[in-house]
């Protein structure tokens, strides 16, 4: 018996299949006001499964594959199904989507313009857009954010925000119980708990906008502002985008464009609440400068 | 009717996708995309017939993958340049073998094709040549282990594989098309003989050669992963070969008599015709080849396990002698033993 969920985030249809129900009813509940997929047609599959036959009932190994898998991945407990089928689908637009430039990005909005947030794991990208998310912004996504190469709009991405050890008690106090997911201690990024983005940011998940400020956040740093150059900052976006290389000449003149009319400002900070006043001053400072 | 005959429909027959609901169009992506034929489909669909008639969505992924296939010939055909640059000096010619030979001649199966490696044949006498030119070139090889050198250099058709340092991209250097313990065994001299310039020191097979390595490489050597699309190759070559001389069959069962592969380009011709063109009397055996070209589920799974592994332990009684094979896998599963 095979499990099935089909969705829509964003522009992007997907589907996943499951050989355990758990994962799926999960999913289904935590993406309930999500519109199904256009004409019920998903362009992505992922899929979790046990690594071997009998590891469906015995000692459950769940295995991240789909379209794409990455081999000699660690299969994970089954007590992480719905972790696993986060990541099932993550990578199949990390790896498929190739109607945009996928940047490992998280992304807000306020008044059609959209600030950018990029970081590696850890540099508390996705706990600064939840937390914005829930205050007067919208939330487009806490992982990519999606740049649309004929406009330089930024699409938004709002699947389930990824929240991780002290991050996730921070947003418990603020949401509403209904919209997180089990919390799933000791994965190798240690307690995580998936939370649903706030309606607003479901209801307009077809809403973009131009991007206006571009922020490379990192927690624990006391390094304060630092402007960052066009040129450094291309270069940290190539690193951040999946596709970059695969869209060739059409990816580098929009990159390009993007990074020459984007203030652009690396910020050390210690704690949320310190940031979100950095990222308000910086906000006010810089957004209407941005020359589309 | 499942998936990969769906896929196969929507190959020979674009107008075929009319009819298709969303959960087939779904698994017809997810195995289209398995086959490495996304690009390949969303050419034949949106190039021609099909066309217009595309649900958005389908047309949005279209669009972006013809133009991923683009790009990425962009960079194969690079990889000629760059590998014509380090061979011109010793002055051997590049001779373009699959997917970059199609590309560099702009033939209907490079539409939309899957190109990962450079794959070149040079005469076997100039190997070292090659190889060294290579080295210094910048490319590295992948495998240094010296067992895995070995077994390239004594038993295959091809050096170990090369990767270039900058630019991340391997080259297989052939001197035949099929190993030199295969039970077949290829005169390459005589391929090479009769092997077209298509620029300045590069060259390709000629038509009839280009549809005998498809067939070779598809049927004499490998399990037939992929098959679908290779056999999508041949299909599309023997249009080419077709255009270019009216006789071109009974010329390419002569050469296959000549190269002694006469069973698998027979085969191969039966197989196309079914899958893709008018259909051919199909004999018991040729059954279980479709069973496995088609082996995949409606998730994109690669499904029917027992047909796969008796392809997989065919692909190896081809490839070498029962003992050399027993003893090359003993050789290998040690070493994975022995692997910190």
């Amino acid at each position: 018996m095979t499990h099935e969920f089909a969705l829509r985030v964003g522009p992007v249809p997907l589907r996943i299949f499951s050989d355990w129900a758990g994962p799926i009813a999960d999913l289904r509940r935590l993406y309930a006001d999500y519109p199904a997929p256009d004409d019920g047609i998903a362009t992505l599959t992922a899929r979790i499964g046990a690594a071997w036959p009998w590891r469906r009932w015995l000692r459950p190994a769940v295995s991240i594959g789909g379209d794409f898998t990455i081999p000699d991945a660690l299969p994970l407990p089954l007590s992480q199904g719905l972790l696993a089928a986060e990541m099932a689908m993550n990578l199949q637009v990390a790896m498929g989507w190739r109607t945009h430039m996928l940047l490992h990005a998280s992304a807000v909005e306020r008044d059609g313009r959209v600030l950018l947030m990029v970081g590696a794991s850890g540099s508390g990208k996705s706990t600064l857009a939840a937390l914005l998310g829930e205050g007067d912004w919208r939330l487009l996504g806490d992982e990519f954010a999606l740049l649309d190469v004929e406009n330089g709009n930024i699409l938004p991405f709002p699947r389930l925000i990824s929240l991780k050890n002290e991050a996730i008690d921070v947003l418990r106090a603020r949401a509403c119980p209904s919209r997180f997911g089990p919390r799933i201690p000791g994965t190798p990024k240690g307690d995580i708990c998936h939370m649903r983005p706030r309606a607003d940011a479901i209801a307009r998940m077809n809403a973009g906008g131009a991007p206006a400020l571009l922020l490379f956040p990192a927690y624990g740093s006391d390094n304060g502002l630092r402007a960052v150059p066009p040129s450094e900052a291309f270069f940290r976006l190539t690193e951040s985008s999946t596709n970059y290389v695969a869209l060739g000449e059409p990816g580098f003149t929009a990159l390009s464009q993007l990074v020459r009319a984007l203030p652009a400002v690396a910020v050390g900070y210690q704690s949320g609440e310190q940031a979100i006043d950095m990222v308000e001053a910086l906000w006010a400072e810089n957004s209407g400068r941005a020359a589309r | 009717m499942n998936a990969m005959r769906h896929l196969v429909a929507a190959l020979r027959t674009p107008q075929s996708i009319a009819t298709l609901n969303g959960d087939q169009w779904s698994a017809l992506v997810s195995v289209a995309r398995g086959e490495m034929l996304l690009a390949t489909l969303a050419h034949r669909l949106a190039g021609g017939q099909g066309g217009g008639a595309l649900p958005p969505s389908i047309a949005a992924l279209f669009a972006a993958e013809c133009a991923h296939a683009d790009q990425m010939q962009r960079h194969a055909l690079w990889e000629v340049e760059m590998a014509h640059r380090a061979l011109s000096p010793i002055g051997v010619p590049v001779i373009l073998l699959k997917g970059s030979g199609y590309a560099a001649r702009n033939l209907s199966a490079a539409a939309g094709r899957h190109i990962g490696d450079l794959d070149i044949l040079v005469p076997r006498a100039r190997m070292a040549d090659v190889e060294a030119a290579l080295l210094s070139a910048g490319w590295d090889w992948v495998k240094n282990d010296p067992y895995d050198q070995a077994y390239y250099r004594q038993w295959m058709h091809e050096l170990p594989p090369l990767i270039h340092g900058a630019r991340d991209r391997m080259i297989d250097v052939h001197h035949n098309i099929l190993p030199l313990t295969a039970r077949h065994h290829i005169d390459a001299g005589a391929l090479i003989e009769r092997a077209q310039p298509v620029a300045d020191g590069v060259m390709t097979l000629d038509p009839i050669d280009r549809l005998i390595h498809c067939a070779v490489h598809m049927l004499a050597d490998g399990d037939l992963a992929g098959g679908v699309r290779n056999l999508w190759d041949f299909h599309c070559l023997s249009g080419d070969a077709a255009a270019f001389d009216g006789a071109w069959q009974a010329q390419l069962l002569l050469r296959a008599e000549d190269f002694g592969v006469a069973a698998a380009v027979s085969r191969a011709l039966r197989l196309s015709a079914a899958l893709y063109g008018d259909g051919a009397p199909l004999r018991l055996t040729d059954r279980l080849f479709i069973r496995r070209l088609l082996a995949r589920d409606a998730m994109g799974r690669p499904s029917c396990p027992v047909t796969q592994a008796v392809f997989y332990i065919r692909s190896h009684l081809l490839r070498m002698p029962p003992i050399l094979l027993v003893r090359h896998l003993w050789r290998k599963w040690r070493m994975a033993r022995t692997k910190p």
